[in-house]
Protein backbone atom coordinates (compact mmCIF):
# COMPACT_ATOMS: atom_id res chain seq x y z
CA UNK A 1 0.00 0.00 0.00
CA UNK A 2 2.65 2.41 0.93
CA UNK A 3 4.69 1.43 -1.59
CA UNK A 4 1.63 2.24 -4.60
CA UNK A 5 1.28 5.80 -2.89
CA UNK A 6 4.70 5.98 -3.00
CA UNK A 7 4.23 5.37 -6.70
CA UNK A 8 1.43 7.15 -7.08
CA UNK A 9 3.61 10.49 -5.91
CA UNK A 10 6.46 9.75 -8.25
CA UNK A 11 4.10 9.66 -11.36
CA UNK A 12 2.65 12.71 -10.44
CA UNK A 13 5.87 14.31 -9.75
CA UNK A 14 6.85 13.43 -13.36
CA UNK A 15 7.50 16.76 -15.11
CA UNK A 16 6.20 15.54 -18.91
CA UNK A 17 5.27 12.18 -19.70
CA UNK A 18 3.76 9.90 -17.50
CA UNK A 19 4.16 5.96 -18.10
CA UNK A 20 6.15 4.42 -21.25
CA UNK A 21 4.63 6.20 -24.66
CA UNK A 22 6.28 6.44 -28.07
CA UNK A 23 7.94 9.24 -29.34
CA UNK A 24 7.07 9.21 -33.11
CA UNK A 25 4.54 11.92 -32.73
CA UNK A 26 6.44 14.22 -30.76
CA UNK A 27 7.81 17.52 -31.66
CA UNK A 28 9.10 20.30 -30.23
CA UNK A 29 7.96 24.00 -31.04
CA UNK A 30 11.39 26.48 -30.38
CA UNK A 31 9.38 29.65 -28.41
CA UNK A 32 12.18 31.90 -29.42
CA UNK A 33 12.45 35.20 -27.33
CA UNK A 34 11.83 33.16 -24.05
CA UNK A 35 14.79 30.71 -24.78
CA UNK A 36 12.47 28.08 -23.95
CA UNK A 37 11.10 24.80 -26.16
CA UNK A 38 7.96 23.32 -26.14
CA UNK A 39 7.46 19.75 -26.00
CA UNK A 40 4.35 18.94 -28.46
CA UNK A 41 1.99 16.22 -29.91
CA UNK A 42 0.96 16.01 -32.97
CA UNK A 43 -1.90 12.96 -32.98
CA UNK A 44 -4.08 15.34 -30.75
CA UNK A 45 -2.39 18.75 -31.11
CA UNK A 46 -1.36 19.09 -27.76
CA UNK A 47 1.41 20.48 -25.58
CA UNK A 48 3.03 18.35 -22.92
CA UNK A 49 5.75 20.37 -21.31
CA UNK A 50 8.16 23.70 -21.41
CA UNK A 51 11.90 23.56 -21.42
CA UNK A 52 14.08 26.87 -20.14
CA UNK A 53 17.37 27.50 -20.15
CA UNK A 54 18.19 27.17 -23.72
CA UNK A 55 19.65 30.57 -24.56
CA UNK A 56 19.49 32.81 -27.34
CA UNK A 57 17.05 30.47 -29.86
CA UNK A 58 16.64 33.82 -32.95
CA UNK A 59 17.10 31.28 -35.69
CA UNK A 60 17.49 28.34 -33.75
CA UNK A 61 16.93 24.79 -35.61
CA UNK A 62 16.91 21.19 -34.15
CA UNK A 63 17.18 17.90 -35.31
CA UNK A 64 16.85 14.18 -33.39
CA UNK A 65 18.60 11.38 -32.48
CA UNK A 66 17.82 8.33 -34.26
CA UNK A 67 15.44 6.62 -31.42
CA UNK A 68 13.76 10.05 -31.71
CA UNK A 69 13.92 10.69 -27.87
CA UNK A 70 16.67 13.02 -27.81
CA UNK A 71 16.34 16.72 -29.34
CA UNK A 72 19.72 18.34 -30.26
CA UNK A 73 19.18 22.34 -30.15
CA UNK A 74 21.51 24.76 -32.39
CA UNK A 75 21.03 28.42 -30.54
CA UNK A 76 22.43 31.75 -32.25
CA UNK A 77 24.47 31.69 -29.17
CA UNK A 78 27.08 28.67 -29.84
CA UNK A 79 24.86 26.86 -27.48
CA UNK A 80 23.81 23.34 -28.62
CA UNK A 81 21.37 21.83 -25.81
CA UNK A 82 20.64 18.04 -25.50
CA UNK A 83 16.76 18.00 -24.48
CA UNK A 84 14.98 14.43 -23.12
CA UNK A 85 11.41 14.30 -25.16
CA UNK A 86 9.79 11.76 -22.32
CA UNK A 87 11.09 13.73 -19.54
CA UNK A 88 11.21 17.25 -20.48
CA UNK A 89 14.34 17.79 -19.17
CA UNK A 90 17.69 19.68 -20.63
CA UNK A 91 20.27 16.40 -20.58
CA UNK A 92 23.38 18.25 -21.12
CA UNK A 93 24.40 22.05 -22.23
CA UNK A 94 27.21 23.16 -24.14
CA UNK A 95 28.42 26.29 -25.34
CA UNK A 96 30.41 25.65 -28.04
CA UNK A 97 30.93 28.35 -29.97
CA UNK A 98 30.61 32.56 -30.00
CA UNK A 99 27.54 32.41 -32.89
CA UNK A 100 26.11 29.91 -34.38
CA UNK A 101 23.25 29.09 -37.24
CA UNK A 102 22.39 25.24 -37.21
CA UNK A 103 23.47 21.85 -37.43
CA UNK A 104 22.94 18.32 -38.34
CA UNK A 105 23.23 14.82 -37.07
CA UNK A 106 25.27 11.91 -39.05
CA UNK A 107 24.02 9.01 -40.56
CA UNK A 108 25.04 6.73 -38.06
CA UNK A 109 23.56 8.82 -35.39
CA UNK A 110 26.69 9.03 -33.67
CA UNK A 111 27.62 12.50 -34.19
CA UNK A 112 26.52 15.74 -33.89
CA UNK A 113 27.71 18.72 -35.95
CA UNK A 114 27.36 22.59 -35.90
CA UNK A 115 28.11 24.97 -38.39
CA UNK A 116 29.45 28.23 -37.17
CA UNK A 117 29.35 32.32 -37.96
CA UNK A 118 32.23 32.94 -35.11
CA UNK A 119 34.51 31.54 -35.23
CA UNK A 120 33.43 30.33 -38.65
CA UNK A 121 33.64 26.71 -39.59
CA UNK A 122 32.36 23.39 -38.51
CA UNK A 123 32.62 21.71 -34.70
CA UNK A 124 31.79 18.18 -34.52
CA UNK A 125 30.40 16.20 -31.00
CA UNK A 126 29.57 13.11 -29.99
CA UNK A 127 25.56 12.86 -29.88
CA UNK A 128 25.68 10.71 -26.69
CA UNK A 129 27.96 12.92 -24.57
CA UNK A 130 28.53 15.96 -26.32
CA UNK A 131 31.94 15.53 -25.61
CA UNK A 132 33.97 17.71 -28.92
CA UNK A 133 35.15 14.62 -31.65
CA UNK A 134 36.47 17.19 -33.98
CA UNK A 135 36.78 20.85 -35.65
CA UNK A 136 36.76 21.97 -38.93
CA UNK A 137 37.54 26.18 -39.65
CA UNK A 138 36.72 26.93 -42.39
CA UNK A 139 39.77 29.03 -43.45
CA UNK A 140 39.76 29.54 -46.73
CA UNK A 141 42.42 31.83 -47.06
CA UNK A 142 45.16 31.99 -44.30
CA UNK A 143 43.86 33.14 -41.39
CA UNK A 144 40.72 33.72 -42.36
CA UNK A 145 37.30 31.78 -41.35
CA UNK A 146 34.34 31.87 -43.56
CA UNK A 147 30.39 32.23 -42.49
CA UNK A 148 29.45 28.51 -42.76
CA UNK A 149 25.58 28.12 -44.01
CA UNK A 150 23.63 25.16 -45.30
CA UNK A 151 25.36 22.17 -43.22
CA UNK A 152 23.24 18.90 -44.03
CA UNK A 153 24.18 15.17 -43.24
CA UNK A 154 24.99 13.03 -46.50
CA UNK A 155 25.29 8.97 -47.00
CA UNK A 156 28.26 8.10 -46.13
CA UNK A 157 28.62 9.73 -42.82
CA UNK A 158 29.61 12.49 -44.46
CA UNK A 159 28.44 16.32 -43.43
CA UNK A 160 28.52 19.07 -46.59
CA UNK A 161 28.35 22.58 -46.27
CA UNK A 162 28.88 26.17 -47.68
CA UNK A 163 31.02 28.95 -46.82
CA UNK A 164 29.25 32.20 -47.27
CA UNK A 165 32.32 34.17 -47.65
CA UNK A 166 34.55 32.03 -49.78
CA UNK A 167 31.37 31.21 -52.83
CA UNK A 168 32.84 27.01 -52.04
CA UNK A 169 31.35 24.04 -50.83
CA UNK A 170 32.61 21.72 -48.45
CA UNK A 171 32.14 17.62 -47.83
CA UNK A 172 33.72 16.29 -45.00
CA UNK A 173 33.78 12.97 -44.16
CA UNK A 174 33.52 11.30 -40.60
CA UNK A 175 34.19 8.00 -40.98
CA UNK A 176 37.37 8.21 -39.43
CA UNK A 177 35.68 10.77 -36.81
CA UNK A 178 38.84 12.42 -35.29
CA UNK A 179 40.09 12.82 -38.64
CA UNK A 180 37.87 14.47 -41.19
CA UNK A 181 38.82 14.02 -44.38
CA UNK A 182 37.84 17.39 -46.26
CA UNK A 183 37.12 17.77 -50.14
CA UNK A 184 36.70 21.74 -51.23
CA UNK A 185 35.17 22.88 -53.93
CA UNK A 186 35.53 26.46 -54.73
CA UNK A 187 34.10 28.83 -57.21
CA UNK A 188 30.70 27.32 -57.21
CA UNK A 189 28.57 30.70 -56.82
CA UNK A 190 28.75 34.23 -54.97
CA UNK A 191 27.40 34.44 -51.47
CA UNK A 192 25.84 30.60 -50.72
CA UNK A 193 23.07 31.84 -48.22
CA UNK A 194 21.54 28.41 -47.18
CA UNK A 195 21.34 25.15 -49.16
CA UNK A 196 19.48 21.84 -49.27
CA UNK A 197 20.42 18.08 -49.68
CA UNK A 198 17.44 16.02 -51.44
CA UNK A 199 15.68 13.72 -49.67
CA UNK A 200 17.25 10.89 -51.35
CA UNK A 201 20.63 12.48 -50.53
CA UNK A 202 21.98 12.07 -54.22
CA UNK A 203 22.06 16.30 -54.98
CA UNK A 204 23.13 19.30 -52.64
CA UNK A 205 21.94 22.56 -53.89
CA UNK A 206 22.89 26.04 -52.36
CA UNK A 207 21.26 29.11 -52.81
CA UNK A 208 23.47 32.30 -53.73
CA UNK A 209 22.81 35.52 -52.83
CA UNK A 210 25.19 37.16 -54.96
CA UNK A 211 23.88 36.09 -58.46
CA UNK A 212 20.88 34.29 -59.96
CA UNK A 213 21.11 30.82 -59.92
CA UNK A 214 22.00 27.99 -57.42
CA UNK A 215 24.70 25.69 -56.90
CA UNK A 216 24.45 22.12 -57.85
CA UNK A 217 26.64 19.39 -56.57
CA UNK A 218 26.15 15.68 -57.18
CA UNK A 219 27.20 14.11 -54.59
CA UNK A 220 27.90 10.65 -56.40
CA UNK A 221 30.29 12.22 -58.50
CA UNK A 222 31.83 15.24 -56.15
CA UNK A 223 34.63 14.93 -58.69
CA UNK A 224 32.66 16.11 -61.20
CA UNK A 225 32.31 20.11 -59.19
CA UNK A 226 29.73 22.06 -58.73
CA UNK A 227 27.60 23.32 -61.72
CA UNK A 228 25.27 26.33 -61.70
CA UNK A 229 21.05 25.92 -62.31
CA UNK A 230 18.50 28.04 -63.13
CA UNK A 231 21.20 30.68 -64.43
CA UNK A 232 20.09 34.06 -64.91
CA UNK A 233 16.00 32.96 -63.60
CA UNK A 234 15.86 37.05 -62.54
CA UNK A 235 18.03 38.47 -65.55
CA UNK A 236 15.51 40.63 -66.94
CA UNK A 237 13.33 41.65 -63.90
CA UNK A 238 14.02 44.53 -61.46
CA UNK A 239 15.43 43.14 -57.89
CA UNK A 240 13.07 43.39 -55.10
CA UNK A 241 14.79 43.90 -51.65
CA UNK A 242 14.76 41.06 -49.56
CA UNK A 243 13.94 41.61 -46.04
CA UNK A 244 14.14 38.27 -44.77
CA UNK A 245 17.07 35.41 -46.45
CA UNK A 246 14.95 32.54 -47.93
CA UNK A 247 15.43 28.91 -46.44
CA UNK A 248 16.18 25.65 -47.98
CA UNK A 249 15.21 22.38 -46.68
CA UNK A 250 14.83 18.79 -48.60
CA UNK A 251 11.20 19.25 -48.84
CA UNK A 252 11.45 21.73 -51.67
CA UNK A 253 11.53 17.92 -53.63
CA UNK A 254 8.30 16.99 -54.85
CA UNK A 255 7.84 13.85 -58.01
CA UNK A 256 10.96 15.01 -60.95
CA UNK A 257 10.40 18.61 -60.13
CA UNK A 258 12.12 20.82 -57.29
CA UNK A 259 10.06 23.63 -55.92
CA UNK A 260 12.98 26.59 -55.16
CA UNK A 261 12.33 30.19 -54.17
CA UNK A 262 14.14 33.17 -55.98
CA UNK A 263 16.04 35.57 -54.14
CA UNK A 264 14.74 39.38 -55.26
CA UNK A 265 11.62 38.26 -56.93
CA UNK A 266 8.16 37.38 -55.45
CA UNK A 267 8.37 33.97 -57.36
CA UNK A 268 8.65 30.46 -56.57
CA UNK A 269 11.14 28.61 -59.34
CA UNK A 270 10.16 24.99 -60.42
CA UNK A 271 13.38 23.03 -61.90
CA UNK A 272 12.77 19.56 -63.17
CA UNK A 273 15.22 17.45 -61.38
CA UNK A 274 16.43 15.02 -64.09
CA UNK A 275 17.58 17.67 -66.23
CA UNK A 276 17.78 20.60 -63.38
CA UNK A 277 16.54 23.18 -66.26
CA UNK A 278 13.74 25.80 -65.17
CA UNK A 279 10.19 24.40 -65.84
CA UNK A 280 8.38 27.41 -64.48
CA UNK A 281 8.29 30.30 -62.38
CA UNK A 282 5.47 30.55 -60.20
CA UNK A 283 4.39 34.35 -58.82
CA UNK A 284 3.07 34.59 -55.63
CA UNK A 285 2.35 37.43 -52.33
CA UNK A 286 5.92 38.48 -51.51
CA UNK A 287 9.92 37.44 -51.16
CA UNK A 288 9.49 33.37 -50.60
CA UNK A 289 10.74 32.05 -47.48
CA UNK A 290 9.97 28.85 -47.40
CA UNK A 291 9.17 26.58 -49.92
CA UNK A 292 7.71 22.85 -48.50
CA UNK A 293 6.01 20.05 -50.32
CA UNK A 294 3.52 18.26 -48.62
CA UNK A 295 5.04 14.51 -47.66
CA UNK A 296 2.90 13.13 -50.87
CA UNK A 297 4.77 15.95 -53.06
CA UNK A 298 1.04 17.42 -54.24
CA UNK A 299 0.80 20.45 -52.45
CA UNK A 300 3.59 23.37 -51.81
CA UNK A 301 3.29 25.76 -49.32
CA UNK A 302 5.10 28.70 -49.06
CA UNK A 303 5.56 31.58 -46.49
CA UNK A 304 6.89 35.16 -47.05
CA UNK A 305 9.55 37.59 -45.78
CA UNK A 306 8.47 40.87 -43.97
CA UNK A 307 6.04 42.80 -44.95
CA UNK A 308 4.10 39.95 -46.40
CA UNK A 309 5.00 37.90 -43.49
CA UNK A 310 0.82 37.35 -42.56
CA UNK A 311 0.23 34.96 -45.55
CA UNK A 312 0.47 31.35 -46.52
CA UNK A 313 -0.18 30.49 -50.16
CA UNK A 314 -0.63 26.73 -51.70
CA UNK A 315 0.49 26.10 -54.84
CA UNK A 316 -0.54 23.09 -56.67
CA UNK A 317 2.41 20.90 -57.88
CA UNK A 318 0.32 19.70 -60.75
CA UNK A 319 -0.99 22.93 -62.27
CA UNK A 320 0.98 25.37 -60.61
CA UNK A 321 -1.56 27.37 -59.90
CA UNK A 322 -1.40 29.28 -56.67
CA UNK A 323 -5.11 27.29 -55.22
CA UNK A 324 -5.07 28.76 -51.77
CA UNK A 325 -4.14 32.07 -50.15
CA UNK A 326 -4.30 31.81 -46.16
CA UNK A 327 -3.64 34.84 -43.43
CA UNK A 328 -2.77 32.92 -40.24
CA UNK A 329 -2.21 35.71 -38.77
CA UNK A 330 0.88 38.47 -38.19
CA UNK A 331 4.78 36.94 -38.29
CA UNK A 332 4.02 33.50 -39.99
CA UNK A 333 8.09 31.99 -39.53
CA UNK A 334 7.54 28.25 -39.79
CA UNK A 335 5.28 25.27 -41.05
CA UNK A 336 5.67 21.77 -40.30
CA UNK A 337 3.68 18.89 -41.51
CA UNK A 338 2.61 15.79 -39.84
CA UNK A 339 4.53 12.22 -41.06
CA UNK A 340 2.26 11.39 -43.70
CA UNK A 341 1.14 15.06 -44.71
CA UNK A 342 -2.66 15.29 -43.43
CA UNK A 343 -1.82 18.53 -40.98
CA UNK A 344 0.33 21.31 -41.03
CA UNK A 345 1.07 23.12 -37.71
CA UNK A 346 2.49 26.98 -38.63
CA UNK A 347 3.87 29.01 -36.42
CA UNK A 348 2.70 33.05 -35.98
CA UNK A 349 4.96 34.85 -33.66
CA UNK A 350 3.53 38.15 -33.44
CA UNK A 351 0.00 36.50 -32.09
CA UNK A 352 2.18 33.78 -30.13
CA UNK A 353 0.17 31.11 -31.49
CA UNK A 354 0.45 27.99 -33.33
CA UNK A 355 -2.18 27.66 -35.92
CA UNK A 356 -2.64 24.03 -36.95
CA UNK A 357 -4.27 22.86 -41.17
CA UNK A 358 -6.19 20.33 -42.69
CA UNK A 359 -4.37 20.21 -45.84
CA UNK A 360 -7.17 18.48 -47.64
CA UNK A 361 -9.74 20.65 -46.70
CA UNK A 362 -7.28 23.87 -46.25
CA UNK A 363 -9.51 24.86 -43.02
CA UNK A 364 -7.76 25.61 -39.98
CA UNK A 365 -8.72 22.90 -37.49
CA UNK A 366 -6.83 23.76 -33.91
CA UNK A 367 -4.72 26.22 -32.02
CA UNK A 368 -1.55 26.19 -29.39
CA UNK A 369 -0.79 29.09 -27.30
CA UNK A 370 3.04 29.51 -27.96
CA UNK A 371 5.45 32.31 -26.93
CA UNK A 372 6.79 34.49 -30.06
CA UNK A 373 6.84 30.50 -31.76
CA UNK A 374 9.57 30.12 -34.34
CA UNK A 375 10.81 26.53 -35.66
CA UNK A 376 8.31 23.39 -35.48
CA UNK A 377 10.14 20.19 -35.81
CA UNK A 378 8.52 16.91 -35.38
CA UNK A 379 10.57 13.65 -35.01
CA UNK A 380 9.99 11.59 -37.67
CA UNK A 381 12.79 14.02 -39.19
CA UNK A 382 15.41 11.59 -37.33
CA UNK A 383 14.67 9.13 -40.64
CA UNK A 384 15.03 11.46 -42.97
CA UNK A 385 18.46 12.72 -44.56
CA UNK A 386 19.16 16.18 -44.56
CA UNK A 387 17.11 17.22 -41.77
CA UNK B 1 3.97 47.30 -60.60
CA UNK B 2 5.24 47.50 -57.26
CA UNK B 3 7.86 49.60 -56.91
CA UNK B 4 6.30 53.16 -58.11
CA UNK B 5 3.68 52.20 -55.87
CA UNK B 6 6.23 51.54 -52.83
CA UNK B 7 8.53 54.64 -54.70
CA UNK B 8 4.89 56.94 -53.95
CA UNK B 9 4.06 55.65 -50.03
CA UNK B 10 7.52 55.79 -49.30
CA UNK B 11 7.83 59.61 -50.54
CA UNK B 12 4.40 60.76 -49.03
CA UNK B 13 6.23 59.22 -45.73
CA UNK B 14 9.40 60.97 -45.76
CA UNK B 15 7.25 64.46 -46.57
CA UNK B 16 5.34 64.23 -43.38
CA UNK B 17 8.08 62.30 -41.60
CA UNK B 18 9.39 65.82 -41.14
CA UNK B 19 7.87 67.10 -38.51
CA UNK B 20 7.20 63.81 -36.97
CA UNK B 21 7.17 62.64 -33.52
CA UNK B 22 6.93 59.04 -32.93
CA UNK B 23 3.98 57.99 -30.46
CA UNK B 24 4.76 55.26 -27.95
CA UNK B 25 3.21 52.57 -29.22
CA UNK B 26 4.90 53.15 -32.84
CA UNK B 27 8.12 53.15 -30.64
CA UNK B 28 7.24 49.61 -29.40
CA UNK B 29 6.19 48.63 -32.72
CA UNK B 30 10.05 49.63 -33.95
CA UNK B 31 11.45 47.94 -30.66
CA UNK B 32 9.90 44.96 -31.79
CA UNK B 33 10.96 45.20 -35.39
CA UNK B 34 14.54 45.79 -34.33
CA UNK B 35 15.01 42.76 -32.42
CA UNK B 36 12.55 40.49 -34.42
CA UNK B 37 12.83 41.52 -38.42
CA UNK B 38 16.60 43.12 -37.72
CA UNK B 39 16.89 40.06 -35.68
CA UNK B 40 16.54 37.60 -38.19
CA UNK B 41 20.18 38.55 -39.81
CA UNK B 42 21.94 40.29 -36.92
CA UNK B 43 20.81 37.86 -33.87
CA UNK B 44 17.58 38.58 -32.01
CA UNK B 45 20.23 40.13 -29.13
CA UNK B 46 21.64 42.31 -32.03
CA UNK B 47 25.20 40.21 -31.54
CA UNK B 48 25.45 39.42 -34.92
CA UNK B 49 24.30 36.40 -37.38
CA UNK B 50 24.94 36.35 -41.33
CA UNK B 51 24.84 40.34 -40.47
CA UNK B 52 27.03 41.94 -38.23
CA UNK B 53 26.25 42.97 -34.55
CA UNK B 54 24.90 45.98 -34.42
CA UNK B 55 25.22 46.35 -30.51
CA UNK B 56 26.25 49.85 -29.35
CA UNK B 57 30.08 48.81 -29.02
CA UNK B 58 30.06 47.25 -32.62
CA UNK B 59 28.90 50.70 -33.63
CA UNK B 60 30.87 52.86 -31.30
CA UNK B 61 32.49 55.23 -33.81
CA UNK B 62 30.11 55.06 -36.65
CA UNK B 63 28.94 58.36 -37.98
CA UNK B 64 25.22 58.56 -37.27
CA UNK B 65 24.55 60.40 -40.90
CA UNK B 66 26.07 56.97 -42.35
CA UNK B 67 24.37 54.66 -40.55
CA UNK B 68 21.01 56.54 -41.41
CA UNK B 69 21.98 56.15 -44.73
CA UNK B 70 23.20 52.20 -44.83
CA UNK B 71 19.61 52.10 -43.25
CA UNK B 72 17.19 53.81 -45.75
CA UNK B 73 19.49 52.48 -48.61
CA UNK B 74 20.77 48.87 -47.77
CA UNK B 75 24.18 48.11 -48.50
CA UNK B 76 24.41 46.98 -52.20
CA UNK B 77 26.66 44.00 -53.02
CA UNK B 78 25.45 42.17 -49.26
CA UNK B 79 21.84 41.38 -48.02
CA UNK B 80 21.28 44.51 -46.28
CA UNK B 81 17.79 45.84 -47.91
CA UNK B 82 16.70 49.42 -48.25
CA UNK B 83 14.43 49.95 -45.50
CA UNK B 84 12.98 53.35 -46.80
CA UNK B 85 10.16 51.88 -48.71
CA UNK B 86 8.78 50.74 -45.75
CA UNK B 87 9.94 52.93 -42.97
CA UNK B 88 9.89 57.41 -42.62
CA UNK B 89 13.33 58.78 -42.40
CA UNK B 90 11.93 59.79 -38.54
CA UNK B 91 11.29 56.17 -38.21
CA UNK B 92 15.26 55.61 -39.47
CA UNK B 93 16.60 57.90 -37.17
CA UNK B 94 14.97 56.66 -33.68
CA UNK B 95 15.83 53.21 -35.13
CA UNK B 96 19.25 54.27 -35.35
CA UNK B 97 19.51 56.50 -32.38
CA UNK B 98 18.53 53.02 -30.45
CA UNK B 99 21.13 51.30 -31.75
CA UNK B 100 24.06 53.68 -30.86
CA UNK B 101 22.19 54.11 -27.45
CA UNK B 102 21.56 57.85 -27.94
CA UNK B 103 18.07 58.04 -27.88
CA UNK B 104 16.66 60.04 -24.88
CA UNK B 105 14.42 57.66 -23.22
CA UNK B 106 11.07 59.81 -21.60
Amino acid sequence: MKSLLLLLLLLAALPALAGPRGTGDLGVVVERASGQLLIVEHSTDTRLAEVDGLGDLSHASVVFSRDERYAYVFGRDGGLTKVDLLSGAIVNRILQAGNSIGGAISQDGRLVAVSNYEPGGVRVFDAETLEPVADIPAEYQPGKLSKVVGLVDAPGNRFVFSLYDADEIWIADLNEPHKPAITRLRNIGRAPYDALITPDGHYYIAGLFGEDSLALLDLWHPEQGARRILAGYAAHDEKLPVYKMPHLEGWAIAGTQAFLPAVGEHKVLVADTTTWRQEAAIAVHGQPVFVMARPDGRQIWVNFAHPDNDTVQIIDAETHAVVRTLKPGKAVLHMEFTPRGEKVWVSVRDEDRVVVYDTRTLEKTGELPAAKPSGIFFTDRAHRIGL
Amino acid sequence: MRSPCLLLCACLLINSAEAETLSSKRQNELRHLLYQDCGSCHGMRLTGGLGPALTPEALHGKPRELLIATVSEGRPGTPMPPWKPLLSKTEIAWLVDTLTGTEQRP
